[in-house]
């Protein structure tokens, strides 16, 4: 199984180390055409307002086909890029992903914390780095994992498409890489 | 894996913001016009000044922390993480910052120090701190203090990359003969390096620092950028290299544009000669700048720190 990081700017290694643990090979993807080679992709963290801008319009327009097709993984940054909508401030996105999606939602750095959620039943590390917070999920999309009091959705999926809020990649947990791997092997598979 | 069973909650917050910034750029700023710009452009972060370094060095006096008011406008002015500088040892200063929520602090010797021989405890903050080094005994002395990433000192405000490159040159070299020493020549070289031995045994086995390594001081061109990641640098930061057009005068905004957008493209594509030569026909000139070896050795800022 090939699995992409995109590898414009952000925690991309973190990834690929983790993705590597997992036995996948990886390929650091910096230009458009290296999407045509993956079974799938992860877009890491970092700031999505970099991302976008060294995407550029054609890189954009590729991504926005890809991520139609195959399986793709956004974690922080990357869950912003994947939604439909985005707030705090308007951004433009891949529209992939039915969920509004509010930026730096929790605060400033200062704000940023290590918390216990929940992950398909049980309890999961979760580290919030300047994290966004899903507002709203639209009827299509399934809630994996969820955080606090209000029970937050922090992990989601509709069809090919996951996405995190916190950085599973910053944690020695590798279930939530296993469950988007395990999703790209039956993707492949179908 | 991570072995995050060492580490702390705190200091894996605040690497982990660095991770965040790693491939990007991160642009000095003295107004919210231009962190506007350097958003657009597509940089990780700004750093809020008051004059950048180049002004520093022009106009002389003692270099402060920023007006907080100043920094509080760029804050509302950008979604992007803002660093701010405090001097040297000046944990008033920096505990302001903290209070001002800024995301980074920089511990720097671009302002005026103001403690001959102590450094901020860093690890007494919930804000993370970066700290400038030359070598890498002082990275991890700083380290050792609570840094939760490091950037080389280069020679700031002169637009002359040869003392980032040494900086960084150095630290790689000095990393690279730790991992092939002993144990007890491992002891030795704490003494030398006049770091913490554990600290030293952590560099000797994974070959590179526990936290982020960024370059500074001197980066001026896409070209710069490329050839301090290519050494080893993880980001840049770029001081007055975007904004000013030689040590007194801004650049006009639509230049400054253009170098930064050059710039956050070289940062990503360090390695693709293509793209490259590509950027850097899009920037016209670049700040003027100033020789680091034409300066004495008393208007050098890489010196404070200790």
């Amino acid at each position: 199984m090939r699995i992409g990081v995109l590898a414009l700017q952000g925690d991309f290694d973190a990834h690929r180390k983790r993705l590597e643990e997992l036995g996948a090979e990886v390929v650091l993807v910096k230009k458009p055409e290296q999407l045509d080679e993956i079974d799938g992709l992860i877009i890491p963290g970092g700031e999505s307002s970099t991302f976008l801008k060294l995407l550029g319009e054609a890189g954009f327009e590729k991504l926005k086909q890809f991520v139609r097709v195959k399986p793709t993984f956004g974690t922080c940054a990357g869950a912003i890029l994947l939604a439909t909508d985005v707030e705090n401030p308007q951004q433009a996105g891949l529209g992939a992903l039915d969920i509004v999606i509010r930026r730096n939602a929790y605060g400033r750095q200062v704000d940023s914390s290590i918390r216990e959620g929940v992950f398909a039943g049980s309890p999961t590390e979760m580290v919030f780095i300047r994290a966004p917070k899903i507002e709203r999920v639209g009827r299509e999309v399934e809630v994996l994992a969820t955080e606090g009091k209000d029970k937050d959705p922090v992990v989601v999926r509709q069809g090919k498409i996951m996405a995190a809020t916190f950085h599973p990649e910053l944690s020695d947990d590798t279930r939530v890489h296993r469950a988007f791997l395990d999703l790209v092997s039956n993707e492949t598979q179908a | 894996m991570s072995n995050n069973g060492n580490v702390s909650t705190s200091l894996r917050l605040k690497t982990g913001l660095a991770e965040m910034l790693k491939g990007g750029v991160i642009m000095d700023v003295t107004n919210k016009e231009q962190a506007i710009i350097a958003e657009k452009a597509g940089a990780v972060a700004v750093m809020a000044l008051e004059r950048v370094p180049a002004q520093i060095r022009a106009e002389g006096g003692v270099a402060r922390m920023a007006s907080p008011k100043k920094i509080r406008e760029i804050m509302a002015a950008v979604s992007i993480p803002v660093m701010a500088k405090c001097r040297i040892g000046h944990f008033a200063e920096a505990q302001i910052l903290q209070e001002l929520g800024v995301d980074y602090v920089d511990e720097s010797e671009v302002l005026t120090p103001a403690d001959e021989a102590h450094h901020v405890d860093k690890h007494a903050f919930t804000v993370p701190f970066v700290c400038g080094a030359r070598n890498l005994g002082e990275a991890l002395r700083r380290i050792a203090e609570g840094a939760a990433m490091i950037r080389t000192k280069g020679e700031a405000g002169t637009g002359d990359v040869v003392h980032a490159v040494k900086h960084m040159r150095q630290i790689v070299q000095e990393m690279k003969i730790l991992t092939v020493l002993s144990e007890e020549e491992l002891y030795a070289k704490a003494k030398e390096h006049q770091a913490p031995y554990e600290l030293v045994r952590m560099v000797a086995k994974a070959g590179k620092l526990p936290v982020p390594n960024f370059s500074a001081g001197g980066i001026a061109t896409p070209a710069d950028a490329s050839l301090v990641m290519q050494l080893g640098a993880e980001s840049v930061f770029v001081g007055s290299g975007i904004f000013m057009a030689d040590s007194k005068n801004f650049a006009p905004p639509e230049e400054a544009e253009k170098r930064a957008r050059a710039i956050v493209k070289a940062a990503t594509h360090f390695n693709d000669p293509k793209v490259l030569l590509e950027v850097s026909e899009d920037v016209p000139t670049a700040m003027k700048g100033l020789a680091v070896s034409a300066l004495d050795e008393a208007q050098m800022l890489q010196t404070r720190g200790w």
